[in-house]
């Protein structure tokens, strides 16, 4: 590494540049934005994080502010890089599902999903009709929690501390439903390749449909407190614009990219899973700025309720489980009188199933964009390679055209709305 | 002392002798048994343990999938942390005492938290949650420190993955015990096993 | 994704824009299409397919690599392609040894590929001429080694049982 030595400066003597030391001297090439005339003693390179309270994770920011106003923004990631995607080679395919499901950990449901639906594609198998609809129960639900945790966080942010509360109330109703489905609020491990671990219990319908009926009530609640306050719209309207060419050259995807106008939904567009089989409508924004994002998050919250009820009325009988026994467990009380269910569960258990040798990629809708996990397979029980492109990732390249010239408090909504999740961009 | 006379507890006679009190009309032995009954005596100790135990200010510092949880228990209205006086976050580790290590360590990331725990003031504790935190977690790789205690010194580990926001308040009540002076010693104390803890010569107290 | 035909039509429309040199290999594999070029015509591959195909691919969706070790060329790296308006993706992929992992950069005509060339660089040690920032994103500044290739080892630590709990060196040893 130390050969390539990239901008010319070693990263220590960047490191330091930012100090308060330094203030008086001349800035180190390569690490300020670039001045017109002798403007740059005006200009003051700092810190935001990796520990600051507005990040949502540890996000490293080195802002170049004039004044109040930020002129560029440098994000800095890599704080909470886990090497999910190398210990995933070395796991049994099955055993990976829990390494990628901590990437983007507020979106559990969705790694998992572009995860197994790869390997379902690599092994050519089919998931059975009710899997594929509690797969989307389950995904939806998340969506929902996913987007009350980011706007009570991104709401903390901007100072409506009660939206918080109620955020986290209602969060915890979801993580309810979850905890009575697979056992574990977060990361429950519920879908496995060709299908879901378990059957829903008896109960889980009727307290999903309590849980539907009084969502939409609270979103009124939400929008009553939020979008009439004269401080709130003021400080996201108009902020942290981004037109829909910029968001599409730099791969933006989701909330953000439908905040702009463009009306990319990769579950309407590629549908997957039988997403084709619901009625719902997909939110788009007028102008592209923080508050067409808040607002289209609050309606998907509402379109993502209709498709959870009409995924229960249409929920249809079945094996929630591929029936190939190569690739799934059979079920236990075949144990006792079948050898090869024997034979089968065994060799599932110690070695794990083989995937024939390919390559996949596979997309899903994650409440930040666009989840690809690309598997390879050698043959063998443990992936060759699993790379996971998370949408925070791509999306977080338009920080520093949303940040441009704004205020620091518009910055900081920016952020907010952005909705970065950080051990997705990190991994 | 020896009480052998009644003790009153009719409300209203008591608000008579407490606003006979603040008039100054209380004579000697109705005064001295008023004062009795409000007097606890204890060490200086214990006295500012019980006070730091039940006011923590923890440090707003969130790193993964058990920031999340950790939000949830001081956030959400169910399980909340308001209860044991921990509901102010203080977001400057000069003002925080107790630092919850949520989340997995990255090694681009442990001189960042060493950094933070030198500039929190004394006295100050560290609780390590989750699995990650504690040990490597399901992540035994390149990239993680495998435990935070491998440079911060840790009070309680919570494990789990995440743990519940149940777990991580008994963990914060376990601290609390610590606190105090009395550490809940589980399973040697029940079964009354002191004596059993492992200790290799050269275990430096980090 | 375009079928198997309609892929073999776009390999013959690359390799008359660009030479027959151009396109290495195609492959239809469960429903995707994966295009095989030279390194040296990577960036004209994407540049045409952006333009002047019939069929144009205006986004980007993904760079991502893959190390093929003891396959050679070792290096992988994946294109992913999509068009928004016929709903349809397109892999490209080309395959750089170790003796010399070096790829023109996308990031002129693709901003999107910035981060992702980063971490390509970071995690496989392929360079990008040409890229604007081109230093380790997601591994501290100073490490050295690139972690994800199949032979940097795992690392961690070894589990501690009670057979070799003793014989492993602590920290504060």
């Amino acid at each position: 590494m130390t050969e390539f030595d990239p901008v010319g400066v070693p990263y220590r003597e960047r490191e330091r540049s930012v100090t308060m030391e330094r203030m008086g001297e001349e800035p180190v090439s390569g690490t300020e934005a670039p001045v017109e005339g002798d403007r740059h003693d005006e200009l003051l390179t700092i810190n935001f994080g990796p520990h600051h309270p507005a990040t949502h994770g540890v996000l490293r920011l080195l802002t170049t502010l004039e004044g109040e106003v930020v002129r560029d923004v440098k994000p800095i990631i890599g704080y909470v890089h886990t090497g999910i995607e190398k210990s995933c080679e070395d796991q049994q395919y099955w055993k990976v599902i829990t390494f990628v499901e901590r990437m983007d950990y507020l979106a559990y449901y969705f790694n998992a999903m572009a995860y197994c639906m790869a390997v379902e594609k690599l092994l050519d198998i089919e998931v059975p009709p009710r899997a594929q609809y509690l797969r989307v129960a389950h995904m939806e639900l998340n969506r929902i929690a996913s987007h009350l945790f980011g706007l009570a966080t991104g709401a903390l942010d901007l100072g409506a501390i009660t939206m918080l509360w109620w955020g986290c109330r209602d969060r915890d109703l979801v993580l309810d439903l979850f905890e009575m489905s697979s056992g574990q609020r977060i990361h429950p491990r519920y879908f496995q390749v060709g299908g879901v671990i378990e059957d829903i219990p008896p109960g889980w319908e009727a307290k999903v449909r309590e849980f539907l009926k009084i969502m939409p009530e609270r979103l009124d609640q939400y929008l009553n407190l939020l979008d009439r306050n004269e401080i709130w719209l003021q400080r996201l309207k108009g902020t942290g614009l981004i037109t829909q060419e910029r968001a599409l050259e730099l791969g933006v995807t989701g909330p953000l990219l439908r905040a702009t106008g463009h009306p990319w939904d990769l579950r309407k567009a590629m549908p997957y899973s039988s997403y084709e089989h619901f009625d719902f409508d997909v939110p788009i924004g007028l102008h592209g700025d923080n508050y067409d994002r808040f607002k289209v998050r609050i309606e998907e919250m509402r379109e993502s309720v209709k498709i959870v009820e009409q995924a229960l009325d249409g929920l249809p009988e079945g094996p929630w489980i591929t029936d190939n026994r190569k690739v799934a467990l059979p079920p236990r009380h075949e144990l006792a009188t079948s050898m090869e269910a024997l034979i089968h569960h065994f060799k599932l258990v110690t070695e794990g199933f083989r995937v024939p040798p390919g390559e996949a990629y596979v997309a899903v809708e994650s409440p930040r964009g666009e989840l690809g996990c690309f598997v390879v397979a050698d043959g063998s029980a443990k992936p060759a390679r699993v790379h996971v492109r998370d949408p925070s990732f791509v999306n977080l390249q338009s920080l520093p055209d949303m940040a441009k010239d704004s205020l620091i408090a518009d910055f900081i909504a920016c952020i907010a709305m952005l909705d970065p999740i950080l051990g997705g961009v990190d991994r | 002392m020896e009480v052998t006379r009644q003790r009153v507890d009719d409300l209203r006679v008591r608000q008579l002798r407490a606003q006979q009190m603040l008039k100054g009309d209380l004579t000697d032995a109705d005064l001295e048994e008023f004062v009795q009954e409000r007097l606890i005596f204890t060490k200086f100790e214990t006295a500012q343990n019980w006070a730091r135990k039940n006011c923590l200010f923890p440090l707003g510092f969130g790193l993964a999938c058990c920031a999340i949880e950790m939000i949830t228990v001081i956030g959400s209205p169910r399980n909340d942390l308001a209860r044991f006086g921990a509901e102010a976050i203080r977001f400057t580790p000069r003002q925080a005492d107790l630092l919850i290590l949520s989340g997995r360590v990255s090694i681009k990331m442990a001189p960042i938290i060493r950094r933070l725990y030198d500039q929190m003031l004394e006295p100050k504790w560290v609780i390590s949650m989750g699995a990650c935190a504690s040990s490597a977690g399901m992540f035994n790789n390149y990239s993680l420190v495998a435990g935070a205690d491998k440079f911060l010194p840790i009070d309680v580990y919570v494990p789990g993955c995440p743990p519940r926001p149940e777990a991580l308040i008994y963990g914060i009540m376990k601290l609390q015990d610590k606190i105090m002076g009395t550490p809940d010693e589980g399973w040697r104390e029940r079964y009354k096993a002191h004596g059993t803890e492992e200790r290799s010569e050269g275990a430096g107290v980090a | 994704m375009p079928d198997a035909t309609g892929l073999e039509l776009i390999a013959q429309r690359v390799r008359d824009r660009l030479g027959g040199e151009a396109v290495r290999d195609t492959v239809f594999f469960r429903g995707e299409a994966t295009l095989e070029v030279a390194p040296e015509a990577v960036r004209a591959t994407l540049a045409f397919l952006r333009d002047e195909d019939a069929e144009p691919w205006e986004s980007l969706m993904s760079v991502h690599g893959c190390d093929y070790l003891p396959d050679e060329p070792r290096f992988g790296v994946h294109y992913q392609l999509l068009s928004m308006e016929r709903t349809d993706r397109l892999n490209v992929k080309t395959r750089v040894g170790i003796e010399d992992p070096s790829l023109p950069t996308v990031v002129d005509m693709f901003p999107t590929a910035e981060y992702q060339e980063r971490e390509i660089y970071d995690m496989f040690g392929v360079v990008f001429d040409g890229h604007p920032d081109p230093r380790r994103i997601l591994m501290p500044e100073d490490y050295e080694g690139f972690p994800q290739r199949r032979d940097f080892p795992m690392g961690g630590e070894p589990v501690l049982y009670t057979f070799n709990e003793d014989s492993y060196p602590r920290w504060y040893d």
